[in-house]
Formats: structure tokens, C-alpha cells, sequence
């Protein structure tokens, strides 16, 4: 049967075989997500209509959407990761976990300066305290939140389970927040503001955003790995494969 | 030697820290001290309009009682820390969720209810209507609780660190906000005659929900901070 697969995922989780993992397949990554990129800018800013409403101003869209779904998508990955770190406690899921916070609060801070700057020539204001504005706001702070626990304990191994714990209790919290502050919104006014006129996207649009998305998935994929690989090194300073390494680089 | 039955050690746990607590009465009214000139400073900020603190009063004092409690939050198991006795209470026989289940109580008794006493003052200070005042005071006996249970978990969690003060604020942040609309937006709600018994509701579900589950995460996050 499919044994290998488990199998190799437990290999991977070692950190030398997935250091050489990730760094065998970093650049390739790397290419994929500029490569990408650049198409979708392309298609984005230079191919696709301007909408009828909102001119070219609706453009930034190719930004801010990807960005929005990579803060939450990146979210969820750190608290699957910063799980398996607790309950297996598997260093490279610790890795993984604390790595992801810093890429996943600069996707969420992306996300609400251009959605901010959209909301100046569209809404009129840079700010307004929309149920979905401050669910961010308050994802950026639950990123900040794990980023300094883990840089506030001197073991870091100890800090990245610290800083793991209030991941999953922030997961456990998104929801919540999310539910209570469309509770408080409403209650004030009703919804002021409609993110899209239109319902239906038209694929001249819909097609670079897709890639966008893919685009910025790529480039996750290819931060974490350089990132994981870096914290790997100093992390496994005193083991073997590490002096491997360095007196290779010394040789060269 | 003999185990102490559950409901004794509870109590002896309540009693001690009760105890440690009267022994430094000066440092139960310090919240207190602190919540009443926040609130002294804002008609001094916003100038003395009667229509205007009244609108703001509710919101004014229930973010006033959660920044006494954020600043009380770091003391709940420091001298534990320094004198050892939190390593003893990890080694002990009984489940270290209900002894932390005890300390969170008598964190709540000797904090946040002298704010909760001192809260009239503070809405009448604002000239929030006497009629609303209840409602305040509900919405606080469930609030902070649930701000105490909360913050106990993040306390746990950054037992092992050395500056604490600024990352507790910035880690209760996101998980006070949900309090915080509910509380406030009853108050709210019982200002302008509205039926306001279902934003109490939600924080009395929230926090049935907090006491029973805190204690378990605030035993796995001391678990964590403690273990080197």
C-alpha cells in the first residue's frame, strides 16, 4: 500500500533532510512566485477593463485580495503547525509555526494599507470600523501577539511552544471576534459601505487574481522555506550536519 | 504522608492567597486608586458637557476596570515565581487546573472586585443614569471574570519571560474585544431603552465556557513557561 507516504513525511520532519528539501526546492519556488507574479500584474494592471464604477482605482484589488486570503490561509497553517508542534512536539513543526507569524503579519498588514488606500478615493475615509477592517485589525494584532511571546523567552525552543499555545488560543478566538464584532456593527448602523457593486466578476478580472493568489501562495511557500532553513541552522548549531555544512562553506 | 482531600486544599488555597493578599492591603487599592483618576481625566480631556460624558460614561468605565486589571494581571503569579511555591503547586498531587482555578478566584476577588465596588462611583462621576447603573454592574460582574480567567492564561504563558507588561497588553488585546462589545454594548443598549438581556446572555455563555476551560489551558501554559 501507500506506506511510503507517512514514511517520508517522517523523514521530512527531520531538520537535515528537510533542510536539503527546502533547499533544492527554494529557487524553484522563488522563480514560480515571480514568474507568476509578474503575469498577474500584467494581466491585472495592464490587460483587464477598467470597471465601470470604480475606474482604475478597483485595480488594487490584485493586491489586496490575495493578500487578505494569505493572511487567514497563513494563519490557519500556523495553528495546524504550532498543534502538531504541542501535541508530537516536533521541532519542525515549531519551526514552521514561528516562521509563518512574521510572512502572515506582513500579508495582514498589506492587506489593510491598500484596502486603506482604496477606501480613500472609494469610502472617502482611510478608516472605518467595518466588521471585516477590524477583524484584520484584530489578526494583526493576534500576529504581533505569537511574534513577541516567542522573541520574549531566552530559550527559543520554549518560546516557540509559549508562542504556539496562543496560536491555537487565538484560533479558538477568530470566530468569536469575527462573530461579536459583526454583532457590534450592526447594531450601531447598518452596513454603510459595499465592498463590491458587483456580484459577478468578469474573467478579464477573475483570471489575474487567480494567479495572484497563486502567485503569493508561491511566495509563502518559498519565504518560509528560506526562513525555516536559516532558523534550522542556528537552532541545530551544535549538531553535526550543521559543522557538515559550515566546513563546507569553509572549503569552498 | 496523607492527601489532602480536593475541598481542603482548595481551601487552603483560597485562604493563603486571601491571606498574602490582606497582608498587603496597600496594593488592593492601587487599581482602584488608578481606575478612579482615569476616569477623573476624561471630562477633563473632553470638557464637562453633561450630554457627553453620559454618552461615553459605560464604555469609559468598563475600559477603565480592563486597564486596572491588565496592570493587576502581571503581579497573579510573580511572587509565586520568585519564592518557588508555583514549582511546589506544579509537584503537588492534586490537579494543578483547579489550585490555578482557586488563585484566578482569589486574583478576582481581591482585584476586580473592589473596581466592581467602586464602579458607581466612577458611572456616577460620568453621570451615567441611575437606572443604567445595574446594568453596568451586571455586565462587569460577568466581564470580569471572564477578563480575569483570560488573562490568567496569558499570565501563564509568559511566566518564563523577563518584560511582560506591554506583551500581556498586546496579547489580551484580541481576545478581550468580544468582552468588551458585549459588556459595553448592553450597557449601551439599557441606556436607549433597548432590551438588553442578550449581549449578557453572550457573556454569560462566554464565560461558563472560560471557567471551565481556562483553568485547563492557564495548567498547560504554566506546563509550558515552567518546563526548561
Amino acid at each position: 500500500m501507500a506506506n511510503w507516504i507517512p514514511l517520508w513525511l517522517h523523514r521530512l520532519s527531520s531538520p537535515p533532510t528537510f533542510y536539503r528539501f527546502a533547499g533544492t526546492l527554494q529557487p524553484w519556488v522563488t522563480t514560480l512566485a515571480l514568474l507568476l507574479g509578474a503575469i498577474a500584474l500584467y494581466g491585472g494592471l495592464v490587460l483587464a477593463p477598467a470597471d465601470y464604477q470604480q475606474g482604475d482605482a478597483y485595480r488594487i484589488i490584485f493586491i489586496h485580495v490575495p493578500s487578505a486570503w494569505m493572511s487567514m490561509f497563513i494563519y490557519a497553517v500556523m495553528g495546524v503547525a504550532s498543534f502538531i508542534a504541542l501535541v508530537w512536539r516536533i521541532k519542525l513543526a515549531e519551526v514552521v509555526a514561528m516562521e509563518s507569524a512574521p510572512i502572515g503579519a506582513a500579508f495582514t498588514f498589506i492587506t489593510l494599507v491598500t484596502g486603506s488606500l482604496w477606501g480613500k478615493p472609494m469610502w472617502g475615509t482611510w478608516w472605518t470600523w467595518d466588521a471585516r477592517l477590524t477583524s484584520e485589525l484584530v489578526l494583526l494584532f493576534l500576529f504581533l501577539g505569537v511574534i513577541g511571546l516567542y522573541r520574549a523567552f531566552e530559550d527559543r525552543r520554549q518560546g516557540a511552544r509559549a508562542a504556539a499555545f496562543l496560536a491555537i488560543i487565538g484560533i479558538i478566538n477568530v470566530p468569536i471576534v469575527h462573530f461579536s464584532v459583526n454583532w457590534w456593527n450592526t447594531l450601531h448602523q447598518g452596513s454603510t459601505v459595499n465592498v463590491f457593486g458587483h456580484s459577478k466578476m468578469s474573467w478579464d478580472m477573475l483570471w489575474p487574481l487567480l494567479t495572484m493568489t497563486l502567485a503569493t501562495k508561491f511566495y509563502y511557500a518559498a519565504s518560509l522555506f528560506r526562513r525555516a532553513r536559516t532558523d534550522l541552522l542556528a537552532l541545530e548549531g551544535g549538531k553535526d550536519w550543521v559543522r557538515q555544512i559550515a566546513q563546507g562553506e569553509d572549503a569552498r | 504522608m496523607s492527601r489532602a482531600s480536593l475541598s481542603s486544599a482548595c481551601a487552603a488555597m483560597l485562604r493563603r492567597d486571601l491571606t498574602l493578599a490582606w497582608r498587603r492591603r496597600g496594593d488592593i487599592a492601587m487599581p482602584v486608586l488608578y481606575a478612579l483618576i482615569v476616569t477623573m481625566l476624561f471630562p477633563f480631556a473632553l470638557g464637562p458637557e453633561d450630554t457627553l460624558l453620559q454618552r461615553i460614561a459605560g464604555g469609559v468605565v468598563l475600559v477603565t476596570v480592563l486597564l486596572a486589571m491588565l496592570l493587576a494581571l502581571d503581579a497573579m503569579f510573580a511572587s509565586d515565581i520568585e519564592d518557588g511555591s508555583l514549582e511546589q503547586l506544579v509537584l503537588a498531587p492534586q490537579p494543578l487546573a483547579l489550585m490555578l482555578g482557586m488563585k484566578i478566584l482569589a486574583h478576582w476577588l481581591t482585584i476586580a472586585l473592589p473596581l466592581i465596588v467602586i464602579s458607581p462611583l466612577m458611572a456616577a462621576l460620568l453621570h451615567l443614569p441611575g437606572a443604567v447603573i445595574p446594568v453596568l454592574l451586571l455586565a462587569l460582574l460577568l466581564a470580569t471574570p471572564l477578563l480575569s480567567l483570560l488573562g490568567a492564561v496569558l499570565v501563564a504563558l509568559t511566566v518564563g519571560t523577563r518584560r511582560s507588561g506591554m506583551l500581556l497588553a498586546l496579547m489580551l488585546l484580541p481576545l478581550c474585544v468580544p468582552a468588551v462589545i458585549f459588556a459595553a454594548g448592553a450597557v449601551a443598549a439599557a441606556q436607549q431603552g433597548l432590551p438588553w438581556l442578550a449581549p449578557i446572555s453572550w457573556l454569560a455563555a462566554a464565560l461558563v465556557l472560560a471557567v471551565v476551560l481556562a483553568p485547563l489551558a492557564c495548567a498547560a501554559a504554566l506546563r509550558i513557561a515552567l518546563d526548561s
